[in-house]
């Protein structure tokens, strides 16, 4: 059992604060990605759990112990590095059997885990050799082998794909995913790479200049973002936000629409739709069509709303041109708002 | 002008300066070395090795090198890891600890025989404490032992620096990421030093230790200021051949056979740290 609890947490580097005040709780096993742009602090959250890294306050629990204080090898994590770190000067065999050993397990115990998880992870055939022996996608195996080796309660990574070439990260990914869904841990996986997040976890958990914005499962983050940043950093392309004035109580303008919405003191709100969740023609936004891209299954056409940019996906049989005035009707289940000053959801 | 031949030639005259002035001096002294009056023999080697000194110089040439150099070596790794560690001042330490390496090594033997002098700092220091009523005669010729542990007190002070700053170097070349992963699978401090950092070391050590017993065969004005003749050493056997006994024959074979002797040695470590190439970092 190995729930993790991150309880304010926050760093300052000097003056500046790489983390404010975080708290996330993760169950036992579950898959947690830590998703958010480069330079957001997801690297310095899990270093701070791993005990890589000191934070300036709060606390660190895991399976119910408070861990702030010990050393990483006395928190019963394994860490995946995203440069790898398979150590040069030992092989492959050696380079799994690293944390094994550092444990003093008896050689047998240690050739049978080195065995299973180098075949598990389809590396069997590599053990004699060394890192520089390897390519770029072979020591990122050998680099997960060597965690899943120490069967340890939590396994942390931090952007583990993100050197590997496109095809190769596809692979791995759902590889991964196998193997870690087997091996019954607790995960936190690091990446900016939403379709990475969206793919692999059970909950995303969005950061945004040092504070977690959102933690829930991938189709809540995409379909009910809890502020007006998760909705234009997920989904390709972003959601798409349309300032909305008050026509009455509960009711708003949007260009030219009029649509029910929350009710709300404010007399300006935002009014939000992904690409995919307008249909052309009836009543709808007036969009004047600039740029129509097919790209197969359907079509994305980049139009101007209320001069604001606008992104829809319509089907590939929807007969636009450049310049034509259409009307995109909304799905109304679909609509959020969102408060332009909190930039909360309203 | 072809790129591949530029860099060749760029080195030719630092190669025919080292062919002028180094190959062919040597060439005439390996030639005087294995020849008297012009004919060829080995005498030269025979005198230079029944003379009765001979098995003392070369004994206490290697036992200075055998006790030195590995005290050395693991006073150099210690400061190198300390200052490594530093996140602030680190040149500022480097440059205190490298204090000794702008001093030539005939100047250090002074600086120690001021402490360990009759009326030295030492003795000064020891009847101030009270600790002794008349001035101790430390380097006397019926104290060899105090001699000897003296000379390698002033190697120890004089050349540790140059180890250090190899192995600064060589440790900056190791990635952090390597010691976070040790950390995290479990490995304690000194196993990190054993198994991360001296592996991975080992190209800076090579060089370190074959410089430093290359030194340490070529101890010789150290010697000569705290222990006069009383502690023999092979270099200053080459020099009393050369210029008290006038003999150049075998102060030649002499110095050919300290160039043995290092050649030896730096082979020898060059095979034994050896990195393979494919576990180069
Ligand atoms: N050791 C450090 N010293 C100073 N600033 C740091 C240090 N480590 C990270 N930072 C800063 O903290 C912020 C978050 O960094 P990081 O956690 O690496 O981001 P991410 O992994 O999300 O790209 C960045 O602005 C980075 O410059
Ligand atoms: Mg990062």
């Amino acid at each position: 059992m190995a729930e993790i609890a991150i309880k304010g947490v926050a760093k300052r580097f000097g003056g500046f604060t790489a983390l404010h005040q975080v708290d996330l709780t993760i169950s036992d096993q579950e898959f947690v990605v830590l998703l958010g742009a480069s330079g957001c602090g997801k690297t310095t959250l899990l270093r701070i759990v791993a005990g890589l890294e000191r934070s300036s306050q709060g606390e660190v629990w895991i399976g119910g112990r408070r861990v702030d204080h010990l050393p990483p090898r006395e928190r019963g994590i394994a860490m995946v590095f995203q440069n790898y770190a398979v150590f040069p000067h030992l092989t492959v065999f050696e380079n799994i059997a690293f944390g094994l050993r550092m444990k003093k397990l008896p050689q047998q115990e240690v050739e049978r885990r080195v065995n299973r998880t180098a075949e598990l992870m389809h590396i069997e055939q590599l053990l004699k050799r060394y890192s520089g022996q390897l390519s770029g996608g072979q020591r990122q195996r050998v680099a997960v082998a060597r965690a899943l080796a120490m069967e340890p309660d939590v396994i942390l990574m931090d952007e583990p794909l993100s050197n590997l070439d496109a095809l190769l990260r596809l692979e791995m990914r759902a590889e991964l995913k196998g193997v870690l869904a087997a091996s019954k841990t607790t995960t936190i996986y690091v990446t900016h790479d939403q379709v990475e997040a969206m793919s692999l976890a059970d909950r995303i958990a969005v950061m945004h200049q040092g504070r977690i914005v959102q933690a829930a499962s991938p189709v809540e983050v995409y379909r009910n973002p809890a502020a007006r940043f998760v909705g234009s950093f997920i989904g390709n392309p972003p959601m798409n936000f349309i300032p909305a004035a008050k026509a009455a109580n509960g009711s708003w303008t949007v260009a030219g629409l009029t649509l029910s919405g929350p009710k709300s003191d404010k007399p300006r709100i935002e009014f939000a739709i992904r690409p995919e969740d307008v249909d052309a023609g009836g009543e709808g936004l007036r969009a004047t069509v600039h740029v129509i891209e097919p790209l197969g299954p359907h079509t994305l056409v980049t139009c101007d709303v209320e001069g604001g940019l606008f992104r829809a996906i319509l089907d590939s049989n929807a007969s636009v041109q450049v310049g034509d005035d259409l009307r995109l009707a909304p799905k109304p289940d679909r609509i959020r708002w969102f408060d332009p000053e909190t930039t909360n959801a309203l | 002008m072809h790129g591949k031949a530029l860099p060749y030639l760029l080195l030719m005259p630092a190669t025919l300066f080292l062919c002028i002035f180094f190959l062919y001096p040597f060439a005439l002294v390996a030639f005087e070395a294995v020849s008297r009056d012009g004919a060829f023999t080995l005498d030269n080697f025979r005198t230079m090795a029944g003379s009765w000194k001979f098995p003392v110089t070369v004994r206490n040439t290697l036992l200075l090198a055998a006790i030195v150099v590995p005290i050395q070596l693991v006073m150099a790794l210690l400061m190198a890891s300390v200052v490594s560690r530093l996140e602030t001042g680190r040149s500022a330490a480097l440059y205190v600890f490298a204090i000794p390496l702008g001093i030539s090594d005939l100047a250090a033997g002074m600086i120690w025989l001021a402490i360990f002098d009759q009326s030295g700092f030492l003795n000064t220091l020891l009847s101030s404490l009270g600790v002794v009523d008349r001035p101790v005669m430390f380097l006397g010729y019926q104290s060899k032992l105090t001699i000897f542990i003296a000379v390698a007190l002033a190697e120890i002070w004089r050349a540790t620096a140059i180890m250090m700053v190899i192995l600064v170097a060589g440790m900056g070349l190791i990635p952090k990421e390597y010691y976070e992963a040790a950390e995290v699978f479990g490995a304690s401090p000194w196993q990190r030093f054993r198994r991360i950092t001296l592996p991975l070391l080992r190209p800076s050590l090579q060089t370190a230790i074959i410089l430093r017993v290359i030194l340490a065969f070529e101890v010789f004005a150290v010697v000569a200021a705290l222990g006069g003749t009383n502690l023999p050493v092979l270099m200053g056997e080459t020099y009393n051949w050369q210029f008290t006994l006038q003999d150049r024959n075998v102060a030649a074979a002499s110095a050919l056979l300290i160039l043995a002797i290092s050649i030896g040695f730096t082979l020898f470590f060059l095979r034994v740290l050896r990195v393979p190439k494919e576990a180069r970092i």
